[in-house]
């Protein structure tokens, strides 16, 4: 199982183990990891599960779709390396990732 | 598809809850008219919904109000989900109707961003959305906590008064007062053309005449062009007035514009969680084990929040219409059919919410609600109408073992705004 951490605004870090074909946010969802909402449930429709993604990790976790490109022109805390977590899946090539969280989710 | 052909035992129901049912239930469907106000009145709208859901889950009505005519009505949270998340197939902008089923004349359509399509939609949206950012919430809470247990503390006891009245409309109305940087002393104005806003004599009665309700919002404008004026030509501050008057989508609006952006601004941060403030105090006196379980472990605030918010839906449904010809739930829907995304009746849908007609405090995923829509036009103030909930309740927690509800509240007649005008109760002590 890949080993994904989620690194909160203050530092805090989760480490989970995450289940290939299943998405970034589900990981942290199923894992109770603080941080990240997901409140629409993966239909990439309200970026609550805004992460950043930086380095070589934004070359293998891929690039937005419009419609999450279209959500994240919202979110607070926008950078070239945001991403909705709900649209990434997760992968064997993602073990090790990390992936950072904004201040809140909105 | 699980359809319930018959009504389920009404054994639960009061005796008029169970006619209306039974009468609901043996109509001819195209009989059905979800937007009818007097439902919402009578609080018994639930069971169209039910059955819809059930029976006609994309469903042709009829309005008798012309301004309303033929309607669509989604209420599978699922088909409602996928209305709010194609704009380019099922549009907001105010040219096409915008967001309510009435078609209001000519000189009364108010442009605002929640009824404009992107790129407009964006530009304007993101003028104000920072005000409401995560980062600015932590801002706002030490202000909130103190109006909100100073006005507790100044409460009648042992002697009957208006919720409403006194907490949940003052309360909104402070937050909307120091959001807008408007004189505070003239707060209730905005309660005022809050309710002005949303009233229509179509469907209301005791609304005001379209013209005199104009007035009242050209007194609004005025008002609030005196704030703009004072503001544009300042340096740029954190308050809504001035994020307009500076902001580079929105300076140059001209006034209908201006005054639409204030109506939405103004009954989206009020009407809203007012009535959400109401609506989780019934939920928990109808509910006496749920507020046992909340009085036992305070920290059950966080997951009564969004249930509260699931639960009352404050915003009934939003509409879109059609920009082309397009297919739903097995309909055929036809370029500028007007679709009603029923939020009350999504958040009831069994298929996406476990035991939903059931109010549970302590939800394992208590924010899977549809009752900030969602997609683009996802509600803006959402955190901040959470945070002022979660506040409220805490607060209310370190004060009072019991408040008690004297009777049946006094029901909004709107099929938009699911709301309370009074709701007594007395707080001993």
């Amino acid at each position: 199982m890949p080993k994904i951490t989620f690194i909160a605004h203050s530092g805090q870090r989760h480490t989970v183990d995450a289940t290939s074909g299943l998405s970034l946010m589900r990981a942290a969802i199923d894992n109770n990891v603080p941080g990240i909402d997901g409140d629409c449930g993966g239909a990439c429709a309200c970026a609550t599960c805004h992460v950043f993604v930086e380095g070589a990790w934004a070359a293998k976790t891929g690039a937005r779709t419009q419609q999450e490109d279209d959500m994240l022109n919202f979110a607070a805390e926008l950078r070239e390396s945001s991403r909705l977590a709900c649209q990434i899946t997760i992968t064997d090539d993602l073990d090790g990732l990390e992936v950072t969280m904004p201040e809140g989710q909105h | 598809m699980s359809a319930v052909l018959k009504p389920p035992a009404a054994a639960t129901l009061s005796p008029f809850q169970a006619a209306a049912r039974e009468k609901i239930w043996s109509m001819p469907l195209e009989e059905l008219h979800p937007a009818d106000p007097q439902h919402f009145v009578d609080n018994v709208e639930g069971h169209i919904f039910d059955r819809l859901r059930a029976q006609d889950p994309v469903h042709r009505g009829h309005s008798p109000v012309p301004e309303v005519g033929s309607y669509w009505s989604v209420t599978r949270y699922q088909d409602v989900m996928y209305v709010d998340t194609h704009p380019e197939l099922f549009s907001s902008d105010w040219s096409q109707g915008g967001i309510t089923l009435f078609n209001a004349p000519d000189g009364e359509r108010l442009p605002m961003f929640i009824a404009m399509d992107p790129p407009k939609h964006d530009d304007q949206r993101k003028a104000v959305s920072t005000i409401v950012a995560p980062a600015n919430l932590n801002n706002w809470q030490a202000e909130i906590r103190e109006r909100t247990g100073r006005l507790l503390d100044s409460l009648p006891r042992n002697e009957p008064f208006d919720w409403v009245d006194k907490v949940s409309i003052e309360l909104t109305t402070c937050m909307l007062a120091t959001l807008f940087d408007f004189p505070f002393e003239d707060r209730r104005l905005l309660t005022w053309w809050s309710d002005v806003a949303t009233m229509n004599k179509a469907t209301n009665p005791e609304a005001l005449e379209p013209a005199e309700r104009m007035a009242e919002l050209g007194k609004m404008l005025g008002y609030f062009t005196r704030l703009w004026n004072e503001r544009v030509n300042a340096a740029p501050r954190t308050d809504l007035v001035s994020m307009l008057a500076h902001g580079a989508a929105t300076r140059n609006m001209p006034p209908m514009e201006y005054m639409g952006n204030l109506v939405l601004l103004i009954v989206g941060g009020n009407d809203t969680t007012r009535n959400s403030m109401t609506g989780g105090l019934l939920a928990l006196n109808d509910n006496p084990e749920q507020f046992a379980k909340l009085r036992a472990n305070p920290a059950l605030v966080e997951s009564l929040v969004p249930e509260i918010i699931r639960w009352q839906t404050p915003l009934a449904y939003m509409r879109r219409t059609a920009t082309q010809d397009t297919e739903l739930g097995g309909k055929k829907i036809a370029k500028g059919d007007k679709i009603a995304m029923w939020y009350l009746s999504g958040n009831r849908d069994e298929t996406a919410i476990d035991r939903p007609d059931e109010f549970i405090i302590d939800r394992a995923r208590p924010r899977q609600h549809l009752s900030f829509g969602f997609g683009i036009h996802r509600c803006v103030g959402n955190r901040l109408a959470e945070l002022q909930l979660k506040i409220l309740w805490e607060e209310i927690l370190k004060r009072f073992p019991v408040i008690e509800v004297l009777g049946e509240p006094t029901r909004v007649r709107s099929s938009f705004v699911r709301g309370y005008s009074k709701l007594m109760v007395n707080i001993p002590g």
